[in-house]
Protein backbone atom coordinates (compact mmCIF):
# COMPACT_ATOMS: atom_id res chain seq x y z
CA UNK A 1 0.00 0.00 0.00
CA UNK A 2 3.00 2.31 1.09
CA UNK A 3 4.03 1.58 -2.63
CA UNK A 4 0.99 2.56 -4.46
CA UNK A 5 0.50 5.63 -2.41
CA UNK A 6 4.41 6.79 -3.04
CA UNK A 7 4.27 6.06 -6.35
CA UNK A 8 0.70 8.20 -7.23
CA UNK A 9 2.81 11.10 -5.49
CA UNK A 10 6.18 10.44 -7.65
CA UNK A 11 3.75 9.66 -10.48
CA UNK A 12 2.25 13.54 -9.88
CA UNK A 13 5.80 15.11 -8.83
CA UNK A 14 7.02 13.98 -12.17
CA UNK A 15 4.00 15.13 -14.33
CA UNK A 16 3.07 18.60 -12.52
CA UNK A 17 6.95 19.63 -12.78
CA UNK A 18 7.09 18.27 -16.47
CA UNK A 19 10.36 16.39 -15.37
CA UNK A 20 12.80 17.13 -18.77
CA UNK A 21 14.55 12.85 -18.29
CA UNK A 22 10.91 11.77 -17.93
CA UNK A 23 9.37 13.74 -21.19
CA UNK A 24 12.27 12.85 -23.52
CA UNK A 25 11.27 9.16 -22.15
CA UNK A 26 7.32 9.47 -22.77
CA UNK A 27 8.49 11.21 -26.79
CA UNK A 28 10.74 8.88 -27.57
CA UNK A 29 7.99 6.31 -26.28
CA UNK A 30 5.55 8.40 -28.51
CA UNK A 31 8.04 8.40 -31.32
CA UNK A 32 8.53 5.17 -31.74
CA UNK A 33 5.29 3.66 -31.69
CA UNK A 34 3.50 6.20 -34.00
CA UNK A 35 6.25 5.89 -36.41
CA UNK A 36 5.65 1.82 -36.18
CA UNK A 37 2.23 2.23 -36.01
CA UNK A 38 1.95 4.52 -39.67
CA UNK A 39 4.53 1.99 -41.17
CA UNK A 40 2.57 -1.05 -40.04
CA UNK A 41 -0.71 0.90 -41.60
CA UNK A 42 0.87 1.63 -44.93
CA UNK A 43 2.11 -1.63 -44.81
CA UNK A 44 -0.89 -3.50 -43.38
CA UNK A 45 -3.75 -2.03 -44.78
CA UNK A 46 -3.51 -2.47 -48.27
CA UNK A 47 -2.06 -6.11 -47.68
CA UNK A 48 -4.79 -6.92 -45.78
CA UNK A 49 -7.50 -5.48 -48.57
CA UNK A 50 -5.61 -7.83 -51.16
CA UNK A 51 -5.80 -10.68 -48.49
CA UNK A 52 -9.82 -9.95 -48.61
CA UNK A 53 -10.23 -9.05 -51.66
CA UNK A 54 -8.38 -11.79 -53.60
CA UNK A 55 -8.47 -15.39 -54.23
CA UNK A 56 -5.22 -17.79 -54.26
CA UNK A 57 -4.52 -21.60 -53.04
CA UNK A 58 -3.69 -21.49 -49.79
CA UNK A 59 -5.26 -18.23 -49.11
CA UNK A 60 -6.73 -19.85 -46.16
CA UNK A 61 -3.19 -21.32 -44.81
CA UNK A 62 -2.20 -17.80 -44.92
CA UNK A 63 -5.21 -16.20 -43.25
CA UNK A 64 -4.86 -18.17 -40.45
CA UNK A 65 -0.98 -17.88 -40.30
CA UNK A 66 -1.55 -14.11 -40.16
CA UNK A 67 -4.29 -14.23 -37.23
CA UNK A 68 -1.68 -16.55 -35.66
CA UNK A 69 1.14 -13.77 -35.77
CA UNK A 70 -0.98 -11.40 -34.26
CA UNK A 71 -0.09 -12.90 -31.04
CA UNK A 72 3.77 -12.87 -31.87
CA UNK A 73 5.99 -12.68 -28.89
CA UNK A 74 7.85 -9.39 -28.86
CA UNK A 75 10.99 -10.71 -27.30
CA UNK A 76 11.31 -13.39 -30.07
CA UNK A 77 10.56 -10.54 -32.98
CA UNK A 78 12.99 -8.37 -31.07
CA UNK A 79 15.51 -11.47 -31.49
CA UNK A 80 15.21 -12.02 -35.02
CA UNK A 81 15.35 -8.28 -35.96
CA UNK A 82 18.51 -7.94 -33.58
CA UNK A 83 20.17 -10.80 -35.65
CA UNK A 84 19.13 -9.27 -38.30
CA UNK A 85 20.84 -5.56 -37.74
CA UNK A 86 23.30 -7.02 -36.17
CA UNK A 87 27.01 -6.35 -37.44
CA UNK A 88 27.32 -9.59 -38.72
CA UNK A 89 23.74 -10.05 -40.01
CA UNK A 90 22.07 -9.23 -43.60
CA UNK A 91 21.73 -5.46 -42.24
CA UNK A 92 24.47 -5.24 -40.28
CA UNK A 93 25.62 -1.96 -42.89
CA UNK A 94 23.05 0.21 -41.92
CA UNK A 95 24.34 0.29 -38.18
CA UNK A 96 20.76 0.26 -37.07
CA UNK A 97 21.49 -1.86 -33.93
CA UNK A 98 20.66 0.11 -30.67
CA UNK A 99 18.85 3.36 -32.16
CA UNK A 100 15.45 4.16 -32.46
CA UNK A 101 15.29 2.90 -36.01
CA UNK A 102 15.81 -0.46 -34.87
CA UNK A 103 13.10 -0.35 -32.56
CA UNK A 104 10.72 1.35 -34.92
CA UNK A 105 11.62 -1.91 -37.51
CA UNK A 106 11.01 -3.99 -34.76
CA UNK A 107 7.50 -2.42 -33.62
CA UNK A 108 6.89 -2.55 -37.07
CA UNK A 109 6.91 -6.16 -37.52
CA UNK A 110 4.57 -6.50 -34.33
CA UNK A 111 1.82 -4.35 -34.67
CA UNK A 112 1.90 -5.64 -39.18
CA UNK A 113 0.06 -8.61 -38.35
CA UNK A 114 -2.31 -7.03 -36.04
CA UNK A 115 -2.98 -4.75 -38.83
CA UNK A 116 -3.19 -6.99 -41.70
CA UNK A 117 -5.68 -9.55 -39.94
CA UNK A 118 -8.28 -7.09 -38.95
CA UNK A 119 -8.19 -5.36 -41.90
CA UNK A 120 -8.78 -8.57 -43.83
CA UNK A 121 -11.64 -8.93 -41.32
CA UNK A 122 -13.63 -5.52 -42.06
CA UNK A 123 -12.86 -5.35 -46.28
CA UNK A 124 -14.21 -8.57 -46.31
CA UNK A 125 -17.32 -7.98 -44.67
CA UNK A 126 -17.66 -4.74 -45.93
CA UNK A 127 -17.46 -6.45 -49.90
CA UNK A 128 -20.05 -8.73 -48.41
CA UNK A 129 -22.90 -6.44 -48.63
CA UNK A 130 -20.98 -3.67 -51.62
CA UNK A 131 -20.12 -6.53 -53.76
CA UNK A 132 -23.20 -6.36 -55.93
CA UNK A 133 -23.52 -2.74 -56.09
CA UNK A 134 -19.77 -1.77 -56.74
CA UNK A 135 -19.97 -4.20 -59.36
CA UNK A 136 -22.74 -3.19 -60.95
CA UNK A 137 -21.43 0.69 -60.46
CA UNK A 138 -17.80 -0.59 -62.19
CA UNK A 139 -15.95 -0.43 -59.50
CA UNK A 140 -13.24 -2.98 -60.01
CA UNK A 141 -10.06 -4.29 -58.82
CA UNK A 142 -7.86 -1.40 -56.99
CA UNK A 143 -11.20 1.01 -57.12
CA UNK A 144 -13.17 -1.21 -55.44
CA UNK A 145 -10.05 -2.13 -52.71
CA UNK A 146 -9.76 1.74 -52.48
CA UNK A 147 -13.92 2.28 -51.90
CA UNK A 148 -13.90 -0.34 -48.83
CA UNK A 149 -11.18 0.61 -47.21
CA UNK A 150 -12.06 4.09 -47.09
CA UNK A 151 -15.51 2.88 -46.26
CA UNK A 152 -13.96 0.59 -43.39
CA UNK A 153 -12.66 3.72 -42.38
CA UNK A 154 -13.90 3.72 -38.61
CA UNK A 155 -13.30 0.45 -37.99
CA UNK A 156 -9.74 0.36 -39.44
CA UNK A 157 -8.99 3.68 -37.20
CA UNK A 158 -9.60 1.06 -34.46
CA UNK A 159 -7.22 -1.69 -35.52
CA UNK A 160 -4.71 1.11 -35.79
CA UNK A 161 -4.96 1.84 -31.90
CA UNK A 162 -5.37 -2.01 -31.21
CA UNK A 163 -1.63 -1.90 -33.13
CA UNK A 164 -0.85 0.95 -31.04
CA UNK A 165 -1.51 -0.05 -27.97
CA UNK A 166 0.53 -3.26 -28.19
CA UNK A 167 3.12 -0.94 -29.63
CA UNK A 168 3.19 1.35 -26.61
CA UNK A 169 3.05 -1.45 -24.12
CA UNK A 170 5.47 -3.99 -25.42
CA UNK A 171 9.05 -4.44 -23.64
CA UNK A 172 10.59 -7.42 -24.96
CA UNK A 173 11.20 -6.32 -28.47
CA UNK A 174 12.58 -2.62 -27.66
CA UNK A 175 14.55 -3.65 -24.74
CA UNK A 176 16.72 -6.68 -27.20
CA UNK A 177 17.32 -3.89 -30.58
CA UNK A 178 17.26 -0.96 -28.67
CA UNK A 179 19.04 -1.76 -25.10
CA UNK A 180 17.47 0.89 -23.19
CA UNK A 181 20.31 3.33 -23.15
CA UNK A 182 20.06 6.65 -21.19
CA UNK A 183 18.97 9.72 -23.48
CA UNK A 184 18.94 7.75 -27.11
CA UNK A 185 16.33 4.51 -26.81
CA UNK A 186 14.89 4.56 -22.98
CA UNK A 187 11.40 4.21 -23.46
CA UNK A 188 8.74 4.28 -21.32
CA UNK A 189 8.72 -0.10 -20.75
CA UNK A 190 11.92 -0.40 -20.42
CA UNK A 191 12.62 2.29 -17.77
CA UNK A 192 9.89 0.96 -15.87
CA UNK A 193 12.09 -2.54 -15.93
CA UNK A 194 14.84 -0.82 -15.39
CA UNK A 195 14.17 1.21 -12.28
CA UNK A 196 11.55 -2.04 -10.93
CA UNK A 197 15.08 -4.11 -11.28
CA UNK A 198 16.74 -1.46 -9.45
CA UNK A 199 14.54 -1.73 -6.88
CA UNK A 200 13.10 2.06 -7.15
CA UNK A 201 9.23 0.54 -7.05
CA UNK A 202 8.18 3.97 -6.72
CA UNK A 203 9.24 5.45 -10.30
CA UNK A 204 8.81 2.37 -12.10
CA UNK A 205 4.46 2.97 -10.97
CA UNK A 206 5.29 6.32 -11.44
CA UNK A 207 6.13 5.77 -14.86
CA UNK A 208 3.81 3.27 -15.41
CA UNK A 209 0.54 5.55 -14.75
CA UNK A 210 2.01 7.97 -16.97
CA UNK A 211 2.34 5.45 -19.44
CA UNK A 212 -1.37 4.40 -19.31
CA UNK A 213 -2.62 7.94 -19.23
CA UNK A 214 -0.95 8.35 -22.42
CA UNK A 215 -2.61 5.50 -23.85
CA UNK A 216 -5.67 7.00 -22.70
CA UNK A 217 -4.99 10.36 -23.95
CA UNK A 218 -4.43 9.18 -27.70
CA UNK A 219 -7.09 6.56 -27.47
CA UNK A 220 -10.11 9.75 -26.45
CA UNK A 221 -8.18 11.67 -29.05
CA UNK A 222 -8.53 9.39 -31.80
CA UNK A 223 -11.81 8.64 -30.43
CA UNK A 224 -13.04 12.11 -30.07
CA UNK A 225 -12.04 13.14 -33.62
CA UNK A 226 -13.21 9.90 -35.17
CA UNK A 227 -16.81 11.45 -33.91
CA UNK A 228 -16.39 14.62 -34.94
CA UNK A 229 -15.58 13.46 -38.06
CA UNK A 230 -18.65 11.28 -38.21
CA UNK A 231 -20.74 14.05 -37.78
CA UNK A 232 -19.10 16.44 -40.13
CA UNK A 233 -20.49 13.56 -42.73
CA UNK A 234 -23.92 13.85 -41.80
CA UNK B 1 -53.97 15.43 -57.32
CA UNK B 2 -55.30 12.36 -58.65
CA UNK B 3 -53.57 8.65 -57.21
CA UNK B 4 -52.19 8.59 -60.44
CA UNK B 5 -50.03 12.00 -61.05
CA UNK B 6 -46.84 11.97 -60.79
CA UNK B 7 -45.13 14.47 -58.23
CA UNK B 8 -42.21 14.51 -60.57
CA UNK B 9 -42.15 16.35 -64.30
CA UNK B 10 -40.57 14.41 -66.44
CA UNK B 11 -39.50 17.67 -68.61
CA UNK B 12 -36.88 18.71 -65.87
CA UNK B 13 -35.23 15.81 -67.61
CA UNK B 14 -32.37 17.18 -70.18
CA UNK B 15 -32.26 14.83 -73.29
CA UNK B 16 -29.20 12.85 -73.20
CA UNK B 17 -26.75 11.79 -76.21
CA UNK B 18 -26.78 8.03 -75.01
CA UNK B 19 -30.37 7.93 -74.37
CA UNK B 20 -30.78 9.52 -78.09
CA UNK B 21 -28.76 6.83 -79.51
CA UNK B 22 -30.66 3.83 -77.88
CA UNK B 23 -33.75 5.39 -79.32
CA UNK B 24 -31.88 5.75 -82.64
CA UNK B 25 -31.03 2.41 -83.07
CA UNK B 26 -27.16 2.91 -82.37
CA UNK B 27 -27.33 1.71 -78.67
CA UNK B 28 -26.62 -1.65 -76.91
CA UNK B 29 -30.46 -2.97 -77.61
CA UNK B 30 -31.71 -5.49 -78.35
CA UNK B 31 -30.90 -7.70 -75.69
CA UNK B 32 -31.17 -11.10 -75.77
CA UNK B 33 -31.54 -14.33 -74.18
CA UNK B 34 -31.62 -17.60 -75.71
CA UNK B 35 -31.62 -20.89 -73.96
CA UNK B 36 -30.22 -19.49 -70.53
CA UNK B 37 -30.33 -21.71 -67.39
CA UNK B 38 -28.69 -21.23 -63.89
CA UNK B 39 -28.16 -24.18 -61.83
CA UNK B 40 -26.67 -23.44 -58.21
CA UNK B 41 -25.46 -27.12 -56.47
CA UNK B 42 -27.40 -29.31 -58.69
CA UNK B 43 -30.72 -27.13 -58.32
CA UNK B 44 -31.87 -25.14 -61.61
CA UNK B 45 -33.12 -21.77 -60.29
CA UNK B 46 -33.71 -20.83 -63.98
CA UNK B 47 -34.48 -22.68 -66.81
CA UNK B 48 -34.88 -22.26 -70.49
CA UNK B 49 -35.52 -18.92 -70.86
CA UNK B 50 -35.75 -17.47 -74.33
CA UNK B 51 -36.95 -13.77 -74.41
CA UNK B 52 -35.91 -10.35 -76.56
CA UNK B 53 -36.15 -7.10 -74.72
CA UNK B 54 -36.28 -4.83 -76.96
CA UNK B 55 -35.29 -0.58 -76.64
CA UNK B 56 -37.60 1.76 -75.66
CA UNK B 57 -40.13 -0.40 -73.33
CA UNK B 58 -40.98 -0.51 -70.25
CA UNK B 59 -40.98 -3.81 -69.20
CA UNK B 60 -42.28 -5.33 -65.58
CA UNK B 61 -41.27 -8.84 -64.25
CA UNK B 62 -44.21 -10.45 -62.45
CA UNK B 63 -44.20 -13.83 -60.27
CA UNK B 64 -44.35 -15.27 -57.48
CA UNK B 65 -41.34 -15.97 -54.33
CA UNK B 66 -38.70 -17.66 -55.95
CA UNK B 67 -39.89 -17.45 -59.34
CA UNK B 68 -36.38 -16.16 -60.48
CA UNK B 69 -37.17 -12.72 -61.47
CA UNK B 70 -34.03 -11.24 -59.36
CA UNK B 71 -31.83 -13.84 -61.19
CA UNK B 72 -33.23 -13.06 -64.44
CA UNK B 73 -32.53 -9.10 -63.68
CA UNK B 74 -28.78 -10.23 -62.37
CA UNK B 75 -27.88 -12.06 -65.08
CA UNK B 76 -29.49 -9.51 -67.87
CA UNK B 77 -26.78 -6.82 -66.33
CA UNK B 78 -24.40 -8.73 -65.95
CA UNK B 79 -24.26 -9.78 -62.00
CA UNK B 80 -24.18 -13.49 -63.03
CA UNK B 81 -23.08 -15.73 -65.68
CA UNK B 82 -25.57 -18.22 -66.91
CA UNK B 83 -24.37 -21.80 -66.53
CA UNK B 84 -26.36 -22.52 -69.78
CA UNK B 85 -27.72 -20.50 -73.21
CA UNK B 86 -26.31 -16.84 -73.80
CA UNK B 87 -27.48 -13.31 -72.71
CA UNK B 88 -26.46 -11.07 -75.40
CA UNK B 89 -26.53 -7.50 -76.39
CA UNK B 90 -27.38 -7.23 -80.05
CA UNK B 91 -27.09 -3.64 -80.64
CA UNK B 92 -24.36 -1.85 -82.31
CA UNK B 93 -22.95 -0.50 -79.41
CA UNK B 94 -22.74 -3.64 -77.74
CA UNK B 95 -18.83 -3.49 -76.77
CA UNK B 96 -19.79 -0.55 -74.64
CA UNK B 97 -22.08 -2.69 -72.44
CA UNK B 98 -20.85 -1.86 -68.97
CA UNK B 99 -21.04 1.96 -69.08
CA UNK B 100 -24.51 1.76 -70.91
CA UNK B 101 -26.86 0.08 -68.50
CA UNK B 102 -27.18 0.45 -64.37
CA UNK B 103 -29.12 -1.46 -62.38
CA UNK B 104 -31.17 -0.39 -58.83
CA UNK B 105 -30.72 -3.24 -56.21
CA UNK B 106 -33.53 -4.16 -54.06
CA UNK B 107 -31.34 -2.91 -51.40
CA UNK B 108 -29.02 -0.71 -52.43
CA UNK B 109 -25.66 0.01 -51.00
CA UNK B 110 -24.86 3.62 -49.79
CA UNK B 111 -21.67 4.56 -49.46
CA UNK B 112 -20.49 6.42 -46.34
CA UNK B 113 -20.81 9.59 -47.39
CA UNK B 114 -22.86 12.69 -48.19
CA UNK B 115 -25.97 11.64 -50.89
CA UNK B 116 -23.91 14.32 -53.40
CA UNK B 117 -20.85 11.95 -53.11
CA UNK B 118 -22.47 9.03 -53.79
CA UNK B 119 -23.81 10.05 -57.14
CA UNK B 120 -20.51 11.47 -58.01
CA UNK B 121 -18.41 8.90 -56.85
CA UNK B 122 -21.13 6.31 -59.66
CA UNK B 123 -20.06 8.98 -62.51
CA UNK B 124 -16.20 9.09 -61.43
CA UNK B 125 -16.12 5.51 -61.72
CA UNK B 126 -17.70 5.83 -65.26
CA UNK B 127 -15.17 8.07 -66.49
CA UNK B 128 -17.79 10.79 -66.60
CA UNK B 129 -15.65 14.29 -67.75
CA UNK B 130 -15.07 16.14 -64.77
CA UNK B 131 -17.04 19.30 -66.24
CA UNK B 132 -19.98 17.18 -66.77
CA UNK B 133 -19.85 15.58 -63.36
CA UNK B 134 -20.85 18.65 -60.76
CA UNK B 135 -24.02 19.43 -63.23
CA UNK B 136 -25.33 15.73 -63.99
CA UNK B 137 -25.05 15.17 -59.93
CA UNK B 138 -27.27 18.47 -59.59
CA UNK B 139 -29.78 17.25 -62.37
CA UNK B 140 -29.72 14.38 -60.87
CA UNK B 141 -30.77 15.45 -57.30
CA UNK B 142 -33.20 18.39 -58.50
CA UNK B 143 -35.25 15.40 -60.68
CA UNK B 144 -35.76 13.04 -57.43
CA UNK B 145 -36.57 15.41 -55.40
CA UNK B 146 -33.31 15.29 -53.17
CA UNK B 147 -32.43 18.94 -52.96
CA UNK B 148 -33.42 19.58 -49.47
CA UNK B 149 -31.10 16.63 -48.15
CA UNK B 150 -28.36 16.38 -50.84
CA UNK B 151 -25.04 17.43 -48.11
CA UNK B 152 -26.46 14.54 -45.40
CA UNK B 153 -24.50 10.97 -44.76
CA UNK B 154 -26.59 8.69 -47.61
CA UNK B 155 -26.58 5.65 -44.98
CA UNK B 156 -28.60 7.48 -42.25
CA UNK B 157 -31.60 8.63 -44.35
CA UNK B 158 -35.03 6.30 -44.80
CA UNK B 159 -35.97 3.31 -47.09
CA UNK B 160 -37.59 5.24 -49.34
CA UNK B 161 -34.93 8.49 -49.29
CA UNK B 162 -32.24 5.56 -49.97
CA UNK B 163 -34.03 4.30 -53.05
CA UNK B 164 -34.05 7.85 -54.25
CA UNK B 165 -30.45 8.39 -54.12
CA UNK B 166 -30.31 5.00 -55.55
CA UNK B 167 -32.93 5.89 -58.48
CA UNK B 168 -30.42 9.50 -58.46
CA UNK B 169 -27.41 7.69 -58.82
CA UNK B 170 -28.84 4.61 -61.78
CA UNK B 171 -30.21 7.82 -63.54
CA UNK B 172 -26.86 10.33 -63.61
CA UNK B 173 -25.17 7.40 -65.39
CA UNK B 174 -27.56 8.51 -68.07
CA UNK B 175 -28.03 4.53 -68.84
CA UNK B 176 -29.91 2.63 -71.65
CA UNK B 177 -31.17 0.52 -70.13
CA UNK B 178 -32.56 0.65 -66.11
CA UNK B 179 -33.13 -2.73 -64.55
CA UNK B 180 -34.73 -2.05 -61.36
CA UNK B 181 -34.91 -4.90 -58.50
CA UNK B 182 -38.24 -4.31 -56.38
CA UNK B 183 -37.97 -0.72 -55.94
CA UNK B 184 -40.85 -0.28 -54.00
CA UNK B 185 -40.52 -2.78 -51.93
CA UNK B 186 -41.10 -1.94 -47.83
CA UNK B 187 -41.83 1.26 -48.60
CA UNK B 188 -45.25 3.40 -47.61
CA UNK B 189 -47.42 4.76 -50.01
CA UNK B 190 -46.15 8.13 -50.62
CA UNK B 191 -42.20 6.92 -50.96
CA UNK B 192 -44.01 4.16 -53.26
CA UNK B 193 -45.46 7.48 -55.20
CA UNK B 194 -42.77 9.22 -55.52
CA UNK B 195 -40.23 6.13 -56.42
CA UNK B 196 -42.25 5.60 -59.70
CA UNK B 197 -42.87 9.09 -60.53
CA UNK B 198 -38.80 9.23 -60.90
CA UNK B 199 -39.48 5.62 -62.96
CA UNK B 200 -41.70 7.43 -65.36
CA UNK B 201 -39.47 10.52 -65.35
CA UNK B 202 -36.64 8.78 -66.34
CA UNK B 203 -38.80 6.33 -69.04
CA UNK B 204 -40.25 8.79 -70.74
CA UNK B 205 -36.40 10.00 -71.13
CA UNK B 206 -35.94 7.30 -73.12
CA UNK B 207 -34.39 5.07 -71.14
CA UNK B 208 -35.62 1.40 -71.08
CA UNK B 209 -36.86 0.42 -67.84
CA UNK B 210 -36.94 -3.01 -66.93
CA UNK B 211 -38.16 -4.09 -63.37
CA UNK B 212 -39.23 -6.38 -60.89
CA UNK B 213 -42.36 -5.64 -58.64
CA UNK B 214 -44.43 -7.64 -56.21
CA UNK B 215 -46.92 -4.92 -56.51
CA UNK B 216 -49.80 -5.62 -59.43
CA UNK B 217 -51.26 -1.80 -58.90
CA UNK B 218 -47.78 -1.21 -59.51
CA UNK B 219 -47.40 -3.07 -62.61
CA UNK B 220 -50.75 -2.02 -63.80
CA UNK B 221 -49.10 1.60 -64.09
CA UNK B 222 -46.01 1.12 -65.42
CA UNK B 223 -45.79 -2.03 -67.48
CA UNK B 224 -46.13 -2.05 -70.90
CA UNK B 225 -44.70 -5.25 -71.86
CA UNK B 226 -44.80 -8.14 -68.85
CA UNK B 227 -43.02 -10.96 -68.33
CA UNK B 228 -44.44 -14.19 -66.39
CA UNK B 229 -42.03 -16.05 -64.02
CA UNK B 230 -42.82 -19.54 -62.08
CA UNK B 231 -40.24 -21.99 -60.99
CA UNK B 232 -37.47 -20.37 -62.57
CA UNK B 233 -39.30 -20.87 -65.94
CA UNK B 234 -40.32 -17.66 -68.13
CA UNK B 235 -43.99 -18.68 -68.93
CA UNK B 236 -45.46 -15.44 -70.53
CA UNK B 237 -44.32 -12.36 -71.95
CA UNK B 238 -47.12 -10.13 -73.61
CA UNK B 239 -48.12 -6.61 -73.55
CA UNK B 240 -49.47 -5.60 -70.15
CA UNK B 241 -53.16 -4.89 -71.09
CA UNK B 242 -53.58 -8.43 -72.89
CA UNK B 243 -51.57 -10.06 -70.10
CA UNK B 244 -53.99 -8.58 -67.21
CA UNK B 245 -57.14 -9.28 -69.25
CA UNK B 246 -56.63 -12.44 -70.56
CA UNK B 247 -53.21 -14.61 -68.99
CA UNK B 248 -52.75 -17.51 -71.08
CA UNK B 249 -51.33 -19.78 -68.80
CA UNK B 250 -53.27 -21.14 -65.23
CA UNK B 251 -50.36 -20.09 -63.16
CA UNK B 252 -51.22 -16.29 -64.87
CA UNK B 253 -54.61 -16.87 -64.13
CA UNK B 254 -53.71 -18.08 -60.54
CA UNK B 255 -51.61 -15.00 -59.64
CA UNK B 256 -53.53 -12.28 -60.51
CA UNK B 257 -56.15 -13.58 -58.71
CA UNK B 258 -53.79 -13.70 -55.85
CA UNK B 259 -53.89 -17.48 -55.53
CA UNK B 260 -50.66 -17.85 -55.66
CA UNK B 261 -47.66 -17.00 -52.71
CA UNK B 262 -45.81 -13.85 -53.54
Amino acid sequence: MNDLSAALATAGRLLVSFDPDLIEIVLMSLRVSVSAVLMAGAIGLPLGAVLALTRFPLRQTVVVAVNALMGLPPVVVGLIVYLLLSRSGPFGVFGLLFTPTAMIIAQCVLVTPIVVALTRQVVEDLWREYSEQLRSLGAHGLRAAMTLLWEGRYSLLTALLAGFGRAIAEVGAVLIVGGNIDHVTRVMTTAIALETSKGDLALALGLGIVLITVALLINGLVYFSRDVAERLAD
Amino acid sequence: MSPNALPIDPVLLPPDALREAAVAGHGIMPLRLSGVGLMVHGKALLADVDVTLSAGSRTVILGPNGAGKSLFLRLCHGLLAPTSGRVEWMGPAADAVASRQAMVLQRPVMLRRSVEANIRYALEIRGVAKDVVADRVRQAIEMSGLTAISRRNARVLSGGEQQRVALARAWALAPEVLFLDEPTANLDPAAVRAVEGIVHAIAQAGTTIVMTTHDLGQARRLAEVVLFMHNGRLLERAAATTFFNSPVTAAAAAFLRGELPW
